[in-house]
């Protein structure tokens, strides 16, 4: 057997009465989930920075008096870490009814029903249903001045995976926070329209990063799901009336530049550039 | 039981409030296991049994649909005090789902919106007591008026997670909030 040399940044913790091995500098979090231990997040995203924003990863460490959050709080030699006590359960829970209760978080008609970080932690943390009062705020703007992106505030739960990943990812910072308390709002620029934003490179960062129904991609709400039955009669008719191939074949000459363009099925003829160009 | 005694049947109702009915295609959905249910209870109320008052002595009742309008409430209530476990059936009995987004508008504003300036024929509000309950300020999801047993989120509860809810209330138990499909909203 070889012999590991100490490494002197190891550190020795106990999680849940099992000791285990941490590096200097690891979060509480990182230490868990290198062992496999379980702890509910919205806020946390792998890749930009951690800010303990939503409360959920809350753990218990002896001789500290409040939970801590694990992405945010430092492993320490000898720290006594618990994750699973029936404080922390009901605090999770109570944390996750709050989120539910604070805007208008309405499953079955959301965009993200069924792909919502949100609804997967209701469901994991055990909440069946919302025992505070649901605040209904009303007037929370849903903001598509973006050709490719919308923002719903009704679904927004502050998490700030948005700016963090424009700001550190991107480099961008389109997006920052507004307000205070029940009052913010995530922002692009000064409080702008999205549509409007000069800094936003429309990469789609903050839309992937999105844990909830809040930022997603234009096209994909059932209000947009618009059908062109007319498209129908006009192809229809257009094979009835044999447009595409009268105007194929009795196309003017200076049309027929090289087989490629002519050919049938050719999309060319069609091009704006074409048309202009033609005399 | 004891000394070969009979059981009583259990006495089953389901009642429909503000939601779509959806919840109860869903319970329709039970297929083939609608014959078992028949055998396992006694459907003493429900849309789909010709009932007109709620009866006394249920012990369980399945709830569809939030509290929106008197009749609601007046039912609701009466369902709790003959009830013995009251089971909160779908999105709109547990969160007030769809049925509560007008909660975001005044209900004036709500009745003058549907009735007078979207209204295609027959422009007013309808006021016809006795006869159209008049809508609560306010739409509520059960356990925000009446104490609630047993919640079953989803928009709608898959026939499954119905049939494991039934099967345990039917014997007298809770069903296992880890057992089979994890109860979620949406």
């Amino acid at each position: 057997m070889t012999t590991v040399p100490p490494e002197t940044d190891t550190i020795t913790l106990t999680v849940d009465g099992t000791l285990v091995s941490a590096r200097q500098g690891d979060t509480l979090l990182e230490v868990l989930r290198e062992h496999g231990v379980a702890v509910p997040t919205l806020c946390d995203l792998d890749g930009v920075s951690d800010v303990g924003a939503c409360r959920l990863c809350l753990v218990e460490v002896a001789d500290r008096p409040r939970p801590q959050a694990a992405c945010v709080t430092a492993a320490a030699e000898g720290m006594a870490v618990r994750t699973d006590t029936e404080r922390l359960r009901s605090l999770r829970r109570t944390t996750v009814e709050l989120l539910l209760a604070e805007r208008n978080h309405v499953c079955a008609v959301c965009v993200a029903d069924g792909n919502c970080e949100l609804q997967d932690l209701a469901a994991a943390t055990g909440v069946d249903h919302v025992s505070q009062e649901y605040l209904y705020p009303a007037g929370l703007a849903v903001d598509l001045s973006h050709p490719r992106f919308g923002v719903d505030h009704n679904r927004c739960v502050l998490c700030t995976r948005c700016v963090r990943v424009c700001d550190e990812v991107e480099g961008a910072h389109t997006w920052d926070v507004a307000g205070r308390g029940a009052e913010s709002r995530v922002i692009t620029d000064m409080a702008t329209p999205w549509g409007e934003s000069p800094t936003c490179t429309s990469c789609g960062k903050c839309v992937d990063a999105c844990p909830t129904g809040a930022l997603f991609l234009r096209g994909t709400t059932v209000g947009e799901a618009v059908r062109h039955p007319e498209r129908l009669a006009y192809l229809g008719a257009a094979r009835r009336e044999r447009r595409w191939l009268l105007d194929l074949v009795a196309g003017p000459p200076a049309a027929a530049d090289g087989g490629a363009a002519g050919a049938p099925g050719g999309a060319a003829e069609e091009t704006p550039d074409r048309k202009e160009s033609k005399p | 039981m004891t000394d070969g005694a009979e059981r009583r049947r259990p006495r089953l109702a389901t009642v429909w409030l503000g939601g779509c009915s959806g919840c109860h295609m869903s319970l329709l959905d039970l297929d083939e296991r609608l014959l078992d249910l028949a055998r396992a209870a006694d459907v003493v109320f429900s849309p789909v049994a010709d009932a007109k008052v709620f009866p006394e002595d249920v012990d369980v009742t399945l709830v569809e649909g939030a509290v929106a309008n008197a009749d609601h409430l007046a039912l609701i209530r009466t369902v709790r005090a003959r009830t013995k476990v009251l089971v909160s059936l779908g999105d709109c009995a547990v969160t007030g789902n769809v049925t509560a987004l007008r909660n975001l508008v005044p209900l004036d504003r709500v009745l003058r919106t549907s009735y007078v300036e979207r209204a295609t024929a027959g422009r007013g509000v309808p006021d016809a007591p006795g006869v159209v309950p008049p809508l609560l300020p306010r739409v509520e999801p059960l356990h925000r008026v009446v104490p609630v047993d047993v919640y079953l989120p989803g928009c709608p509860p898959s026939a499954e997670r119905i049939w494991e809810a039934l099967l345990a209330l039917l014997e007298g138990h809770r069903p296992a909030a880890d057992g089979g499909a994890v109860p979620r909203f949406g």
